[in-house]
């Protein structure tokens, strides 16, 4: 190991360096430097380097070499003796009976040291199983390479090295020195250097006259401190504002609790559909049931899904009032769409044509895994009006889609209970290259409308996609367990940027 | 989505051409299925089980596709099905006219329903294949259709069970009854022998899970339902078992399909279904010999109905629906390809449609319009923009809880997202609060921490700050919303506690809302959630609308948080 270096500040240091520069032209290596006589801090030095090459004071390259030195046993034995070498030692000329050798030499020369004299051929077995000599005197020569790696931190032989590290006798550590020369505004006098601009310079003027400090612009600047939003928030303004720039009104869905009545039986979804399944849907066990919706929309309900009507045949099934009445936790936001139509057209002065749309919590009886939660976002838009048709609905979701950043879409037939035509929309991944589903739309069915009391000719095109998709897929997480819930990480809340959907933002995955 | 899988050769033999998969998968999209995988029997199992295992049981590597069908799509859920459609779909066919063909002599066989039926399973409609030749993949398709059958429009066999005979082995008239299990004793389906129905049923319930599942919907009735023939062989003790005498073999030459039900309309359907996708195999393609059934009170119906279905739809209706121009002609065009028979009235501005029995999906002219639109081409309507102009406007309590969250964030709280449901005990007594019986409390949640809707903010933030532990200190959080109720919760946690901190950002809740320090109130509170004299109430308008205060040491404890926490809940609905 070097001599214990001195703590010395850096404006000393830099001095040192100096005047060092100014005797002998330059440093070669800084192994040389001298302070009070004690050799030199290297990370002190190379601060004081740094700070004078900002300067260009100086200019200084760096030296880096292996320096060799012995482990404590390597220093035992450059000491003492390699362990083959005590064990020679050890036995004597009339021989040493095996058991004695660790009472002499220690038990763990005994072990090492023997087998490696027996190898070189120093010692022997003799007649009476007794440790003899069997060469007059030897020659320690691991002794003699560790002397020389002590004495100059290296060996001639690599060979010798290697072997000697093998058996953890030395080893090598990474040193570093530096070449030091004069810069172009080499001087041995450092002139104070102002870092800030201050209120006393500029009320005394003196910062015409100050040297300021040399920036060091590869630092990173100081984090600020503030809160941040939440990615998933950032991403539902982008969509609220869309919805604002194309006239959409938000929805009331503050309300997670529902009726099976709105969210499943107004928009005619069978009372055996698969969805109203205990697996599907959260039910309430208490309250278990509310039969708070209007009794006249019941009624027709009633009859379309059971008899027909509206111009349809219906299901054909025992449509029962209780099952209507089972309280859920809604399974989408269109329950909070078919109460805004029948509203719509109850209110006051009859209907009149609206666009609405609605981003919010809705909740499925999943097993959550990475791509799965019970609870997640929906976002919808629903435009009623007389006389809308598929091409309107296809050419809206077009506009919406590319004020979202997704230009290349097509839509395929689907099945949805409540809509008919029923779209899947598709848009084309580059990186999978494939098309890829981005959502659902569909014109809501007579059957879901009349009962609500729309008037015939008015058709009502809705769509609607999840919320966590697109802010997965825009901010590169994986793991929607990340995003939603309390396992996300401040640190993911922290870092990541403005949420720019028609731009791209460099995360997508 | 129901998924069927049809072997690749079969279907391009009923195409007339091979597909690659891009192209396959492409009309799919077209027609509104989906190709979900190009594979083979070997390759899904080796996906499952691993290679080793896979390869050691044998399996085809013959080209398989793996094709979603949409829910309400009976006539798709076969091989047979699919095939017909898309090569009708292609111009390539015509729909199949079924006959329904009375036996020699006009004798119908008959099913007489007894009155015991009523209490557990009323309804029963059958149907016979005569003269099928089953070949092996018939069979595999017959037994997988009934599979699919029962798993989806069937309800898991609830509304509808399918039992399939070969009537050669039984002898009509057959009756359909409700008897005690102590009654019944058979050789149900691959039993080695005649079991008296309870043992049947333990044998099911631990043994034979496939079949036990279906046991609870009969089983805590005092009567099972079932089906004998003439010599009271037992056919089916439906919804969960076939006799074993009546099997159907590659040997089977005249198929008695029987469906019992909670709901006739979907009996009906599976009955057609079963019809239309196997009658193909008869000596006389299209044809079935009709059953009847006898009701207690005499009443007779013949099964099944394979008549089609007329529907009308107006010409003006369908092509403004969709939002393009169709010549009548071009109308029936389209809905030949999704074959439905379709004429057009004499002044062309009606087209009168004969809904096949493969097509219970069509409800309602919306749904004839759908079709065209399919076959014309979603992707090839014009597209347009609806012509009404609304204004936009936000939801006012969004609008001010978005104001006040940039605020909080402005202020250096960085926002959370915890999930809504939570457990009982998060939602009051880790809180040391009493059930106040304000939480809606959920009654079949899959997770069991699922209990309630939580009523409060805190558990959710305070479990967000759980998480984050090894973040670097303050931890600084707000979130929004509770119940029906907007709230905003912040919390700040450091190596102390910072009852000042959160009293100064009510303050600064307060003067973002515009309201002056004299309008509101801060009283000490008892409030069980806070730690003793740093616990305080927020009191606006004579209401309690809020609470702020240092976090309970041993609430933190339930959160297992290690760190003092100071929070704030209030109700922002008040500002409104």
């Amino acid at each position: 190991m070097a001599a214990a270096a001195v703590p010395v500040s850096t404006d000393d240091l830099a001095q040192l360096v100096l005047n060092t520069i100014d005797r002998d032209g330059a440093i070669a290596s800084s192994a040389d430097l001298r302070f009070q006589g004690q050799p030199v801090e290297n990370q002190a030095l190379h601060g004081a380097l740094s700070s004078l090459e900002r300067r260009e004071m100086i200019t200084y390259e760096t030296i880096e070499f292996d320096k060799w030195v012995l482990t404590a046993e390597g220093a035992d034995i450059e000491a003492n003796g390699s362990h083959e070498a005590k064990v020679f030692n050890a036995v004597p000329a009339d021989g040493l009976a095996i058991g004695d050798l660790a009472k002499k030499v220690g038990a763990e020369s005994a072990k090492i040291g023997q087998g490696k004299a027996f190898k070189n051929k120093w010692i022997g077995k003799g007649k009476n199983g007794q440790l003899v000599r069997l060469v007059a005197s030897i020659r320690d020569v691991t002794q003699e390479d560790l002397a020389t790696i002590k004495k100059t931190h290296a060996h001639p032989d690599a060979k010798v090295l290697a072997e000697l590290k093998k058996r953890k006798l030395c080893d090598k550590e990474k040193v570093t020195h530096y070449r030091v020369a004069k810069g172009p505004h080499f001087s041995t006098v450092i002139v104070k250097q102002a870092t800030d601009l201050t209120v006393d310079m500029l009320l005394s003027g003196s910062w015409q006259n100050l040297d300021f400090k040399k920036y060091n612009f590869d630092a990173l600047g100081q984090e600020p401190s503030g809160g941040h939003l939440h990615p998933l928030m950032k991403v539902r303004e982008e969509f609220r504002q869309i919805f604002f720039e194309m006239g959409f009104e938000e929805m009331p869905t503050n309300r997670y609790v529902e009726s099976s009545f709105w969210n499943f039986d107004a928009l005619f979804q069978p009372q055996q559909h698969p969805a109203r399944d205990m697996h599907d849907t959260f039910f309430l066990k208490n309250p278990a049931t509310s039969n708070r919706f209007p009794k006249a929309c019941m009624e027709q309900v009633k009859q379309v899904h059971s008899t027909g009507g509206f111009g349809s045949i219906g299901y054909g099934y025992d449509w029962k009032e209780e099952e209507a009445e089972k309280l859920l936790l809604r399974t989408h936001t269109t329950a909070v769409s078919s109460n805004m139509l029948y509203k719509l057209a109850h209110q006051e002065g009859g209907f009149t044509p609206a666009k609405y749309f609605s981003i919010d919590r809705v909740f499925r009886n999943e097993t959550v895994d990475a791509t799965h939660l019970a609870e997640f976002h929906q976002v919808e838009g629903v435009i009623a009006d007389v006389g809308l048709t598929l091409g309107d609905l296809i050419g809206f979701i077009n506009v919406f889609c590319q004020k979202m950043g997704v230009t290349n879409i097509r839509f395929k037939p689907a099945y949805n209970p409540y809509t008919e035509p029923s779209m899947e929309i598709f848009s084309y991944h580059q990186g999978l290259g494939k098309w890829v589903e981005i959502g659902n739309s569909g014109m809501f069915r007579p059957e879901m409308l009349g009962p609500l009391g729309l008037p015939d000719n008015v058709r009502v095109i809705a769509w609607g996609l999840s919320l966590e998709r697109p802010t997965m897929i825009k901010y590169g997480i994986d793991n929607i367990r990340e995003l939603l819930g309390h396992k996300c990480d401040l640190e993911m809340i922290q870092k990541n940027p403005i949420c720019r959907l028609d731009k791209k933002m460099g995360r997508e995955n | 989505m129901p998924t069927v899988n049809v072997d690749q050769e079969y279907l391009f033999k009923a195409l007339g051409r091979k597909y690659s998969t891009d192209e396959f998968r492409e009309l799919c999209f077209e027609f509104g299925i989906e190709l979900e995988e190009d594979t083979s029997e070997l390759a899904m199992a080796i996906e499952q089980i691993g290679e080793a295992a896979a390869r050691a049981q044998g399996l085809s590597d013959k080209p398989l596709y793996k094709i979603d069908i949409p829910a309400n799509r009976y006539d798709l859920l076969s091989p047979e099905g699919i095939a017909r459609s898309l090569k009708i779909f292609l111009g390539q066919g015509k729909p199949p006219t079924y006959t329904v063909r009375k036996p020699k002599g006009g004798k119908l066989q008959q099913i007489i329903v007894k009155k015991e039926t009523a209490q557990i399973r009323p309804h029963v409609v059958g149907a016979i294949l005569r003269d099928v030749t089953f070949t092996p993949e018939m069979y595999d398709s017959f037994i997988t259709l009934q599979d699919k059958l029962h798993n989806n429009i069937c309800r898991k066999r609830t509304l509808v069970a399918i039992g399939t005979h070969d009537l050669d082995t039984i002898q009509g008239p057959f009756t359909y009854e409700a008897l005690p299990p102590s009654q019944i004793n058979f050789q149900a389906l691959n039993q080695p022998k005649a079991m008296p129905c309870p043992e049947l049923f333990e044998h099911y319930r631990t043994k034979d899970k496939h079949i036990g599942k279906f046991l609870h919907i009969i089983e805590n009735s005092h009567v099972y339902p079932i089906i004998l023939d003439a010599k009271r062989v037992v056919c089916s003790l439906p919804p969960i078992i076939n006799g074993d005498h009546s099997k159907i073999t590659l040997k089977t030459k005249n198929v008695f399909i029987e469906c019992t039900a909670t709901d006739l309309t979907k009996a009906k359907v599976v009955l057609n279904t079963m019809v239309a996708t196997y009658s193909q195999y008869s000596a006389t393609p299209f044809t079935v010999e009709p059953v009847e059934v006898v009701y207690p009170n005499g009443k007779k119906y013949t099964y099944p109905d394979v008549a089609p279905r007329r529907m009308e739809a107006s010409i003006d209706y369908i092509t403004s629906a969709i939002g393009v121009k169709l010549t009548p002609a071009e109308v029936v065009h389209h809905l030949e390809r999704m074959s439905l028979g379709a004429t057009l009235t004499k002044d062309q501005k009606t087209v009168l449609v004969d809904v096949p029995i493969t097509r219970s999906d069509i409800l309602h002219a919306c749904d004839i319009m759908e079709d065209v639109a399919i076959a014309y081409g979603f992707n090839k309507i014009p597209k347009t923009l609806p012509a009404v102009n609304t204004v936009g406007k936000p939801f006012p309590i969004n609008k001010l809880s978005d104001q006040i969250r940039r605020e909080l964030a402005l202020a250096g709280f960085s926002e959370v997202l915890p999930l809504t449901l939570c457990s009982h005990d998060e939602n009051f007594a880790h809180l040391r609060q009493p059930d106040n019986g304000l939480a809606v409390e959920l009654a079949n949640p899959k997770t069991v921490e699922y209990q309630v809707v939580r009523t409060s903010l805190i558990p959710g933030v305070l479990k967000t700050l759980r998480e984050n532990k090894s973040r670097p200190l303050p931890l600084q959080t707000q979130e929004r919303r509770a119940r029906n109720e907007r709230r905003v919760c912040i919390a700040y946690a450091n190596k102390k506690s910072a009852f000042e901190i959160i009293h100064g950002m009510l303050g600064r809740v307060m003067a973002m809302l515009n309201v002056p320090t004299t309008q509101y109130a801060i009283r000490e509170s008892k409030n069980e959630s806070f730690f003793p004299g740093r616990r305080a109430e927020i009191v606006y308008n004579g209401n309690v609308i809020g609470h702020f205060g240092i976090v309970h040491p041993e609430v933190l404890g339930h959160f297992e948080l290690a760190l003092p926490v100071t929070l704030l809940e209030m109700n922002l609905e008040p500002f409104l």
